[in-house]
């Protein structure tokens, strides 16, 4: 069960199926950066502290840069290029100043996904306990996920 | 070099592991992947006791209907961890095998006299959670054993649990309490000593009838605080008394 077992890595990103030769250990964060060249997802702190690098895993949102490749194997993976670019909570966060600088957006927006429609406001705030933001002060990415619904 | 076959590093939810890899910390390069482990993950009723898969991530302690009637004051904890990122990866085993003296599952498997199971070549052992950590970082567990589960007997008495740190999420903390109130009250705080402490003193002395304010003087002298980055040794204690009191009092939230 020695992880140098496993010689490629194959899982379903943004609803296509990907099969990668890359070191199980690689980071998922440079998987997607480097080896599908997907660069929506950042990297502020590379230490699980920011948020910036979030991603969903079969939908639940996780740091990628804690992320082995090996674990993403056989999942589904969904990065912010995976939304197309027109979804409601992207448009909301233009809208209405959810994003400034952008470096957190990404990872704000995939967490946002993952609360499921409509939710309450102490709901976004524990779900989004794990995105930084240092631009916005929060309160207009709260007010964008809350507006995206209406 | 022999060392070279030296044993493997189990790798969990990587929430700690990879925090060491991205930094050049983490000197070993042989792994097990526990992750897809799946049996390891169970929560679940076994000859009364409540029994929690090493694998089981915090959020989902923070789900089970079965942690959340038995054991109230883990799902607390484990809600307190990291944000929703961390928690959806990070594993109890992981956090208890990690060893950090500010891991916030800690107090409450010590206070709730939790069992580590342990499972090495072939043979499994049980270790009391008491005797579990040995001294700074460091356990009793065999570089060849994995922690499998957690076994917790039913509890008399009001679970309570608190964190205080420096924000609301992803802060480390700087004192962490679990407090079972009753007529056997049972303390544990991590964050204060190099291991977590189980107050047996302070709760002897309480259900002898002890005031809170002897408590809270008992409980000081249990306690080895120390200066660091993250707060005071005196404001620790300061912390440490305060918590004991709320605790303890009947209708504290
Ligand atoms: C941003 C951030 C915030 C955090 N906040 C908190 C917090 O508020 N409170 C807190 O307590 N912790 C916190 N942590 C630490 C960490 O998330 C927890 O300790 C977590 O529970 C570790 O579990 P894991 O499965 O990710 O462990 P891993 O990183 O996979 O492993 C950690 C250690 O345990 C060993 N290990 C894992 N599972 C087993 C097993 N079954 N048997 C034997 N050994 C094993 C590994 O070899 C390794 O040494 C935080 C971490 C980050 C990055
Ligand atoms: S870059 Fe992953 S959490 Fe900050
Ligand atoms: S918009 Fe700049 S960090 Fe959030």
């Amino acid at each position: 069960m020695g992880l140098t077992s496993v010689s490629f890595v194959s899982f379903v990103l943004n609803g296509r199926r990907k099969k990668l030769d890359v070191h199980p250990l690689k980071r998922l964060l440079d998987v997607l950066r480097e080896d599908c060249g997907l660069t929506g997802t950042k990297e502020g702190c590379g230490e699980g502290e920011c948020g910036a690098c979030t991603v969903l895993i079969d939908g639940v949102p996780v740091n990628s840069c804690l992320v082995p490749a090996a674990h993403a194997d056989g999942t589904r993976v969904t990065t912010i290029e995976g939304l197309g670019g027109r979804h409601r909570l992207q448009r909301a966060f233009v809208e209405h100043g959810g994003a400034q600088c952008g470096i957190c957006t990404p990872g704000m927006i995939l967490a946002a996904v993952a609360l499921g429609p409509r939710p309450s406001l102490h709901d976004i705030k524990v779900g989004l306990a794990g995105n930084l933001c240092r631009c916005t002060g929060y309160s207009a990415i709260y007010r964008s996920i809350q507006q995206s619904h209406v | 070099m022999l060392r070279d076959e030296g044993p493997l590093v189990p790798m969990a939810g990587c929430t700690d592991l990879y925090v060491a890899l991205n930094f050049g910390t983490l000197t070993e390069t042989r792994f097990l992947d526990l992750w897809r482990l799946d049996a390891l993950r169970t929560i679940a009723i076994r000859e009364g006791a409540l029994s929690i898969g090493a694998l089981a991530t915090h959020t989902d302690l923070i789900r089970s209907p079965l942690v959340r009637r038995r054991l109230p004051m883990l799902a607390a904890a484990a809600s307190e961890i990291g944000g929703v990122q961390i928690q959806n990866r990070g594993t109890l085993g992981g956090n208890v095998a990690n060893a950090s003296p500010a891991g916030d599952t800690l107090p409450v498997l010590a206070a709730a006299d939790a069992t580590v199971v342990l499972r090495g070549a072939g043979a499994t052992r049980r270790v009391p959670f008491s005797s579990f950590y040995t001294g700074y970082r460091r356990t009793v567990r065999r570089p060849d054993e994995l922690i499998v589960s957690f076994e917790i007997a039913p509890i008399r008495g009001r679970q309570r649990f608190r964190k205080v740190g420096t924000r609301a999420a992803q802060a480390i903390s700087k004192v962490v309490m679990a407090v079972i109130a009753g007529e056997t009250p049972r303390i544990a705080v991590g964050s204060v000593a190099p291991t977590v402490v189980r107050a047996r003193r302070t709760e002897a002395a309480l259900a002898a009838g002890a005031s809170v304010a002897e408590a809270q003087r008992l409980l000081l002298d249990e306690i080895a605080p120390i200066d660091d980055i993250r707060s005071t040794a005196e404001y620790r204690r300061r912390v440490t008394a305060n918590l004991l009191a709320r605790l303890l009092a009947p209708r504290s939230a």
